[in-house]
């Protein structure tokens, strides 16, 4: 049975090594003034590369506002 | 251009000296009364009251029409005014985004109060000039220009018959006439509409400026609710206003050193962080076309779909290259977003101005948005063509994009035809139909004369004509109170339906942005969120409307530490700047909560403006239906999937075996359901009844219970 993550309340297929950016690019997430947190714990945009998501992790990817 | 005899034909119908005066902290404690009437031209005194409940801007703007308007008053009576009024804050140099100013009216378009926001120097130049607000009543016998001569103390009221129109003419023309020289271009601040404000309720008001860089003057548009059309019923041809040339401390601020070192920060952070955030410096709004598409909230062919296949051809890539940044690209002088883009030499290919080169503002991204893909147009120069005669004609891009696009969903209904346009085939996509229709707007005539009047009133002549069938144009119109919707889709955001129709003006974005929150976030799931989120930001975006303010520096870039606040999406940091620019400029000393109500205070006074003029209730807070869902089975099945999905998952209706109409119908049902519910939950954080009408307790409890106010109120509180 395939392991999953929530992805700003939505459930997203979880893979081995995923990382921020991969979610990202997975969910088409283009907008740049984004703000990443894994249960809870921010991520700074310089690691999201590398910092991998762990299964049945909950991840809020809270898109800013900008424009008007 | 001969602009020597035009100022010889001009006849002087009144003058009047005038003490220059100081500014003290923000403040020039007088505004401006001119009545066109009776040529009167007066000064008249702030009162502590008016800086206290109503602090400048927009607030100065609503308290003199109230005052000089009758419940009865329509837009086109003599007595409804135009009232310009800049902000304390409005002229500070050493912060971005410091030049606004809020322009107030009856609106030809809702027959309520309007408001709208511009940026260019006329607003600073009227304070520097001696006044916090210029009030404008009455009605010309012919055309007249109203010169604030800053340097001299001087107010004139002339007869101007010969200059042309249009205001890319216009306020190049007047600055020239105006300034003593060359050196003085800069110093000259003009207002103008344009010929298609002459004859259509969608008239805007041009405010100009002169860039220094290009030698060549500029437009910045109040486009929202048809004031150059009150502007123009008027007979006003311009206001022209000639200033001492902007410095470092115009307005005897308390503290100059707190503005500087916040400028400095927020300096910084332009240019180490704009060009991996929202790019405004090389793209301006424009960077958002492509981020909406992607999101599925870029409207397309009126709001139906969300998306096109075709946005490469419109996208900010393509005008990152149209455009020719310079310093000079900013509305105010010290802005560093300076995100007013250009296109210079854009060569014309229709209408009266066909083959000259003409430089274009913009577009902007409800520009592009608006007369591009809303309309399916996705043609970059159409875009500028449209873009450049909407400025001169005096025309909202927004509302053109909007109700043209309307009309083509009409057109594709069979609602119209070529027999009805008189020749038009407005179908989606025709771009040779698109500018026919502006320059019959401009020349008042034809089909375009219908449009120009903006949805609600062309729903109504179909209708009256037997042409189609109300309630599928009622569904299928994108105007709330009148105004029409500016170009987000919001289908699949509650919080925003309520973000655009339950403002006080109509669907116009400035007051809440909430989409991002609420369906990619899913940050406000209940209707408590949503209701905390419809009253926080309406009332924060209010408050730059009371300043002198441009919203855009607040969140279109962000601080290196933004994202570890508890609250990033409301830019913790920049909010601190504005509470301290606001102590430093008048010395008042106020907080996060005192500055939203400083907003409550006019937010409510503006809804019972409303409601005293017989609207402003509940029923006027409703939506079109496109607004909140699928009003077409071509919408239903484009996104099929997923809204079966939502009957399934949210609705609890199982969508196996039934019929697209009976799906749709129980999403209607649903969403309408919703909407009433989310009226219900912001309603009462508002401090308002079911009704929508402010409640006496709240008026106290914001100091707002004024007799005035009681008055209109008291009786429908008490059915």
């Amino acid at each position: 049975m395939s392991q999953t993550i929530t992805v700003n309340g939505d459930l997203l297929e979880w893979t081995e090594g995923m990382s921020v950016s991969d979610v990202l690019a997975l969910k088409k997430y283009t907008f740049k003034m984004l703000v990443v947190k894994i249960d809870g714990q921010l991520i700074k945009k310089a690691i999201w590369p590398e910092t991998v998501i762990p299964a049945g992790a909950t991840v809020q990817v809270i898109h800013l506002m900008s424009g008007g | 251009m001969d602009i020597k005899a035009f100022k010889d034909a001009h006849k002087l119908i009144n003058e009047k000296t005038y003490a220059l005066g100081t500014i003290d902290k923000g403040y020039t404690n007088r505004t401006l009364y001119v009545n066109l009437d009776n040529n009167e031209i007066k000064e008249k005194p702030v009162t502590p009251q008016m800086k206290e409940k109503f602090i400048g801007g927009k607030g100065f703007g609503l308290r003199l029409l109230w005052d000089a308007v009758k419940p009865e008053t329509k837009w086109n009576d003599p007595e409804n005014e135009i009232i310009i009024a800049p902000g304390p804050v409005a002229g500070i140099t050493a912060y971005s985004g410091t030049g606004k100013s809020i322009v107030v009216s009856i609106s030809p378009m809702t027959d309520i109060i309007i408001d709208s926001n511009v940026g260019g120097y006329f607003g600073p130049y009227l304070k520097f000039s001696g006044f916090d607000a210029l009030e404008i009543q009455g009605k010309a016998a012919k055309d007249v220009i109203i010169f604030i001569d800053g340097i001299n103390g001087k107010v004139t009221i002339e007869e101007a018959p010969e200059e042309p129109l249009d205001s890319h003419i216009l306020a190049n023309v007047l600055t020239k006439m105006y300034a003593a020289d060359e050196k003085d271009y800069r110093n000259v601040a003009v207002v103008s509409a344009g010929s298609a404000a002459d004859h259509c309720n969608i008239g805007m008001l041009n405010f100009s400026l002169f860039d220094l860089s290009r030698k060549e003057v500029r437009l910045k548009q109040a486009g929202r609710g048809g004031i150059g059309r009150v502007f123009r019923d008027k007979n006003i041809k311009a206001i022209v206003c000639r200033s001492p040339q902007p410095k470092g401390d115009m307005l005897n601020v308390v503290d100059m050193n707190s503005i500087k070192e916040r400028g400095q920060k927020f300096n910084r952070e332009m240019r180490e962080f704009d060009d991996d955030q929202c790019e405004m410096r090389t793209k301006g709004t424009a960077h958002l076309v492509e981020i909406m598409n992607e999101y599925e909230l870029l409207p397309t062919h009126n709001f139906k779909f969300g998306q096109h296949a075709d946005i490469a051809k419109i996208d900010s890539k393509v005008w990152k290259e149209w455009f020719t940044p310079r310093a000079s690209d900013a509305c105010w002088y010290g802005c560093t977003m300076a995100c007013a883009k250009t296109v210079e030499d854009f060569e014309v290919r229709t209408g009266p101005y066909k083959g000259r080169k003409v430089l274009v503002d913009g577009p902007e991204y409800e520009t592009a948005a608006g007369v591009g893909s809303n309309i399916g147009v996705f043609n970059s120069e159409v875009i500028l063509e449209l873009n450049f005669y909407c400025d001169t004609y005096g025309l909202d891009t927004i509302s053109f994009g909007t109700l043209t696009a309307f009309a083509m969903e009409c057109w594709e209904n069979g609602i119209l035809n070529k027999e009805r346009t008189g020749g038009l085939e407005l179908c989606f996509g025709n771009s040779d139909a698109a500018l026919e229709l502006i320059h019959q707007m401009s020349r008042g005539e034809g089909f375009g004369l219908i449009a120009g009047q903006g949805i609600r009133k062309m729903k109504k002549y179909f209708a009256d004509k037997g042409w189609g069938d109300i309630a599928f144009m009622n569904d299928i119109g994108m105007e709330n109170k009148g105004l029409e919707y500016s170009q987000y889709i919001s289908k699949e955001s509650l919080a925003q339906q309520g973000g655009y129709a339950m403002t006080n003006k109509g669907p116009q974005h400035d007051e809440a942005w909430l989409i991002f929150m609420d369906k990619v976030n899913k940050q406000i799931p209940t209707f408590e969120d949503k209701a905390e989120a419809l009253h926080y930001f309406p009332m924060f975006r209010t408050w730059f409307g009371l300043m002198g303010l441009c919203k855009l520096p607040w969140n279109d870039v962000e601080p290196a530490n933004n994202a570890e606040t508890d609250e990033p999406a409301k830019v913790p940091e920049h909010v601190d700047n504005y509470l301290t620019i606001f102590k430093a400029v008048t010395g008042r000393d106020i907080d996060n909560a005192e500055m939203i109500r400083q907003s409550e205070r006019v937010y409510n006074f503006q809804r019972i403006f409303n409601i005293r003029m017989g609207k402003g209730l509940r029923a006027h807070d409703a939506q079109p239906y496109r607004a909140a869902g699928p009003v077409t089975k071509e919408e239903y099945l484009s996104l099929q999937k997923q809204y079966d999905g939502q009957l399934k998952d949210i609705i609890g209706i199982d969508p196996e075996g039934k019929s697209i109409d009976e799906k749709m119908a129980a999403t209607r049902k649903f969403r309408e359901d919703q909407y009433e519910k989310l009226l219900d939950a912001v309603y009462k954080r508002r401090g308002w009844t079911r009704g929508g009408v402010p409640t006496i307790e709240h008026l106290q409890d914001l100091g707002m219970d004024l007799p005035e106010l009681i008055e209109v109120v008291k009786p429908l509180l008490e059915k």
